[in-house]
């Protein structure tokens, strides 16, 4: 079974995150690095179907050098393998060129599965796992809060606003999982170590085969007018409970015509 | 006037509150056509697209459209960009709906925004990003506009009409039916209002302190006629099912009122509500960070303020 895992370098949860001023994309200098978080449950779940079922996890990511330290720590938690695409030309990418240049860079490997976190913690689109699964013409089984592989069939449970959907396809698949399914490993030092020596296939655009043309901002087919920090908020009134803060609360709520 | 696709929310055959939305914000960009997809259409279900002013009613009524995730919705849609040409297409930015947006902007060849919480007449949508602290105006550049609006973006405001109705046959491509839904399983149904589309969603975090700690927040919530939620610490530590965590890796909510009970406010919970309209927050740490997104706060107990509270609202019903 071979199997990719796709992830993507973000800000620091806990940074605070800011747009440039020159271009408007995200200021990925300005905070720390750290593997997108969902994608982290993406890594176990694959190395758990590895661990169960064995075949070769690869790792691939898209991002600037730095985006390496990621590709490492997936490694050290038990990847075999990582592909990193790294090109200035990326710079700016929108979700479609994203989706354009995961699938293609995917297309051909022959991967069975094919997994993502469900959403990046900084753009927030949950579209790129949906884009490369039209893209690859393959089977979309996103929002999945359990995988279950027999033979070359997948099952996964849909997260939905009710509960979920159980859906079903057959290699070659996508998938995206919600943190709901798993617990991500930390990387042992023995990982740690052995991620050292593992290999890491470097592609520029031209490498990959794609046409710079289709990537980065100069191509995107959204432009930021303009942004703003939001305003802060007007402090609001604290009081401390004297045995009649609920009461306070609902006249509060009152004044304002919630009840 | 310029037609614009509105597609629908429904369950159960009703029509959702957000796709209200949408229609009223469609009707300033020109004239809403809304697409139903799926099964369950009805004449209620056309009154109340209607009410909001949709002019045409596109009617793909068939199992075969959602007993495959996304994909075959996509293609309902870039068939009826393809034959209609609209200005644009909203969509509601549920987990589907963002789904459905991007595989229709690969297939129609157009730049997609997702998470809008307005449109102005001339296309440019506001984004309010990174847990609410920038605010983005951005416009699609190529193609037919696809936009995910937020829910409880835009007041909803009839304008009546009754709408055309149009059958629309697309036939499913086997691509899109690679994925079959095999069956759909209601976790739990707990009579309150979805939490992404409430108007007051009353909330639990670490201060709850157990599952059962979750009877004084559902019983508030109750009163308020509200959805409940909880923060990642509750849904964690297993007290509060999964599907209603609010916050940077859960819903994103954007109530009239959120009411946040013993959550202290980590970026991950502010993520998933900063942009509520109301912030009222109980917590007995006065140095908890959620207290500066607060309305009005209380420094207490919640096992003691929230119960009285819930008494207070019920005496004043």
């Amino acid at each position: 079974m071979k199997i990719a895992v796709c992830v993507k370098q973000v800000p620091d949860t806990w940074a605070e995150k800011k747009l440039r001023g020159d271009d408007s994309t995200l200021d990925r200098e300005a905070a720390d690095g750290v593997m997108n978080e969902l994608d982290e449950y993406a890594v176990e779940e694959a190395l758990k179907l590895q661990e169960a079922g064995g075949g070769e996890v690869t790792i691939v990511t898209m991002g600037p050098e730095r985006a390496g330290e990621t590709v490492r720590k997936a490694l050290s938690m038990g990847a075999d393998a990582a592909v990193h695409l790294v090109d200035d030309a990326l710079h700016g990418s929108d979700a479609l060129a994203t989706s354009y240049a995961l699938a293609t860079v995917l297309a051909g490997r022959g991967f069975d599965l094919i997994f993502f976190g469900s959403e990046s913690t900084d753009a927030r689109m949950s579209v790129v796992p949906a884009m490369v699964a039209e893209r690859l013409g393959v089977a979309q089984l996103t929002f999945a809060q359990k995988v279950d592989v027999v033979g070359t069939s997948v099952t996964i449970q849909r997260t939905t606003d009710y509960g979920f959907e159980t859906v079903e396809a057959s290699m070659p698949v996508v998938i995206s999982v919600v943190e709901k399914i798993n617990e991500p490993r930390y990387p042992s030092f023995k990982g740690i170590m052995a991620a050292k020596k593992k290999p890491v296939e470097t592609l520029s655009v031209a490498d990959a085969g794609l046409e710079a043309e289709q990537l980065g901002l100069s191509a995107a087919w959204t432009v930021v007018e303009d942004f703003a920090a939001r305003p802060p908020k007007a402090a609001g009134t604290i009081v401390t409970d004297d045995g009649e803060g609920g009461v306070k609360l609902a006249e509060y709520l009152a004044t304002q015509k919630f009840i | 006037m310029s037609e614009v696709l509105v597609v629908v929310e429904h369950a159960d055959g009703s029509v959702k509150k957000v796709t209200s939305e949408l229609l009223t914000l469609a009707r300033t960009l020109g004239e809403p056509s809304a697409v139903w997809i799926g099964p369950g259409y009805s004449d209620a279900a056309e009154a109340a697209l209607g009410e909001f002013g949709a002019a045409k009613v596109y009617v793909a009524d068939g199992a075969q459209y959602i007993d495959h995730p996304v994909a075959p919705r996509a293609e309902v849609l870039a068939s009826l960009v393809s034959e209609h040409s609209p200005s644009a297409v909203l969509i509601a930015s549920s987990a589907d709906g963002k789904e459905t947006a991007g595989r229709l902007a690969i297939k129609i060849n157009s730049g997609v925004i997702t998470d809008a919480i307005g449109i102005s007449a001339d296309g440019i949508a506001t984004q309010s990003v990174f847990g609410g602290s920038t605010v983005v105006h951005s416009r699609v550049i190529k193609g037919t506009p696809i936009f995910t609006v937020r829910p409880n973006s835009t007041p909803p405001v009839a304008a009546a009409t009754t709408p055309t109705k149009v059958e629309v046959s697309v036939p499913v491509s086997e691509v899109a039916m690679k994925a079959k839904v095999t069956g759909r399983t209601v976790a739990q149904k707990d009579g309150r209002p979805d939490l992404s589309e409430a108007a007051i969603v009353v909330s639990g975090g670490r201060g709850v302190g157990a599952p059962e700690g979750f009877a004084v927040i559902e019983a508030l919530a109750d009163s308020l006629g509200a959805a409940v939620g909880a923060s990642r610490a509750a849904t964690d530590a297993g007290w509060y099912p999964h599907q209603y965590q609010v916050g940077q890796t859960g819903k994103t909510v954007s109530p009239q009122l959120y009411v946040a009970n013993g959550i202290s406010g980590a970026i991950q919970h502010r993520a998933g509500m900063q942009t509520s309209k109301t912030i009222v927050v109980v917590n007995k740490d006065p140095e908890a960070p959620l207290f500066e997104l607060a309305d009005f706060g209380v420094v207490g107990d919640l096992f003691q303020v929230v119960p009285q509270l819930t008494e207070e609202i019920k005496k004043r019903a």
